[in-house]
């Protein structure tokens, strides 16, 4: 679906994504994570073009995404970021129609999609529909961020840390709803993430990046029980493999023990 | 007090003359004025390489005396309204490229990043979300600008530009207290009213989203 080649970012003479090659499938929930300046969320911007590589090509169910316009591009991506980023002063109906609108559809079909996508977060039409960003709380402002990006029903979503300016309760709540969303409307979506809790929850596949490489694209699972090496350890910490220990207690040996050079 | 309102009942059709002088003069030279100063104020925020000469020179023109600016457009346009207006033109500009500057430049640039990756063109951008978002604060440049302009058309006089400085000066010249007296409280007067109209533009201008306070 989405597909890296031999992609690279450098900005002067800082070398920001090295070599990227990845493969994004169609329907997945995909997550990027790593450390800060790991080049997670630069791999992630590179996909809707807010971001161009200095070399390599992206290529979306084969389509060279250079030669395409960026503008139609974006439209057909659903974007969603940390800071939510509602437009105070649009009403919630009217930002959630937003793409839609952009790309002149058929403003009968837009209602009833605004009206569609409110009740499925939760949030009934005939209350929410012409409040104002202001008067809503975070967690149901980042619904409906959430929502925006779908209104166009574009097939790709991309989410920038969309969940961890929240509390912690809302945050519970909204990846819960997310997963759930996630299954229901099949969408492919790269979620970039520093959280390693929201990733093994949330993910079909995650990829923890370093340095602007990628050291390891594994499901959950497998991530947890063969991790890759020390850097993956680490990152994961050795808490939470020791819980999949106890959880999998018929874990092939060789991963139940942790190695070695792990931290305890 | 007497002799001011007999003052008043004699001339009053030389008060309302000056008086609609110095409202055109004013209005003129701050629409003007809005007109240059906010596509200006825009254009800045999109080249940012020249807008400290922009400004700089803005700075400059704000810092002349504006008794100084008038005499200066004598060799230049004359005497009469015209200089006058191009005068308080002149002066109108800076509040409001300011005001137009630091409001598109203060939209939190999430919001650009999201509009930008939500698939909007640079010009729906800024006509959808940065001036909408900006408007109350270029509004409010707008504001100062016509107030402090009523006050500085009372200079305009000394150019022979007519208005209400007029009865001011020429009060002054013939120690009549009771004309100087009569152009001052009525540019007073008219800035009042200029101040409420002009908030209450800003009021309207004002998208209804952002006039919401947080509950919380």
């Amino acid at each position: 679906m989405i597909s890296f080649h031999q992609v690279e970012k450098s900005i002067g003479n800082t070398s920001i994504i090295k070599k990227l090659d990845l493969e994004v499938k169609a329907g997945e929930l995909f997550v990027l994570i790593g450390p800060s300046g790991c080049g997670k969320t630069t791999t992630m911007k590179m996909i809707n073009r807010l971001i161009e590589p200095t070399s390599g090509k992206i290529e979306i169910n084969g389509e060279d995404i250079s030669q395409t316009n960026p503008v139609e591009l974006r439209r057909n991506i659903g974007y969603v970021i940390q800071q939510i980023a509602l437009f105070p002063h649009m009403t919630i109906g009217e930002n959630v129609a937003l793409v839609p609108n952009l790309k002149k559809q058929e403003r009968a079909r837009t209602e009833n999609k605004v009206d569609e996508l409110l009740d499925m977060v939760g949030l009934d039409p005939k209350v929410f529909k012409n409040r104002y960003p202001a008067e809503l709380s975070g967690g149901q402002q980042q619904r409906v961020g959430v929502i925006r990006a779908m209104a166009a029903d574009p097939p790709i979503i991309l989410m920038d840390e969309p969940f961890s300016a929240l509390d912690p309760i809302s945050r519970e709540q909204l990846q819960d709803e997310f997963v759930r969303l996630q299954k229901t409307i099949n969408k492919t979506v790269v979620f970039v993430t520093h959280d390693m809790d929201e990733a093994i929850k949330i993910a079909d596949r995650i990829c923890l990046m370093n340095g602007g490489e990628v050291v390891q694209v594994d499901t959950p699972e497998q991530m947890l029980q063969h991790p890759a090496n020390e850097f993956v350890v680490n990152f994961i910490g050795a808490k939470r493999l020791r819980k999949v220990k106890e959880l999998h207690p018929n874990m092939p040996k060789k991963a139940a023990t942790l190695p070695k050079w792990s931290i305890s | 007090m007497s002799g001011f309102i007999q003052f008043l009942t004699d001339r009053y059709d030389l008060v309302l003359r000056l008086l609609w002088e110095h409202s055109y003069i004013s209005l003129i030279a701050v629409v003007a004025g809005f007109l240059i100063a906010v596509p200006l104020g825009i254009l800045l925020t999109r080249t940012e390489k020249i807008n400290t000469y922009v400004i700089g020179f803005v700075n400059i023109l704000q810092t002349l005396p504006s008794l100084a600016l008038l005499g200066l457009m004598i060799p230049l346009l004359g005497i009469g309204a015209v200089p006058a207006i191009v005068a308080l033109f002149l002066y109108s500009l800076l509040p409001m490229l300011r005001n137009t500057y630091t409001g598109i430049r203060e939209v939190d640039p999430a919001l650009i990043e999201a509009a930008r990756g939500m698939g909007m063109t640079s010009f729906q951008i800024l006509w959808k979300i940065e001036l909408p978002m900006a408007i109350s604060i270029i509004m409010g440049g707008f504001r100062t600008a016509t107030i402090y302009t009523i006050s500085w058309a009372t200079l305009a006089a000394v150019i022979g530009g007519g208005g209400l400085g007029y009865l001011v000066f020429t009060g002054l010249g013939l120690a009549n207290d009771n004309m100087m007296i009569t152009g001052a409280l009525a540019t007073a007067m008219l800035a009042t009213i200029a101040d409420l109209l002009t908030r209450n533009i800003q009021k309207m201008c004002t998208p209804k989203g952002l006039k919401i306070k947080r509950a919380d």
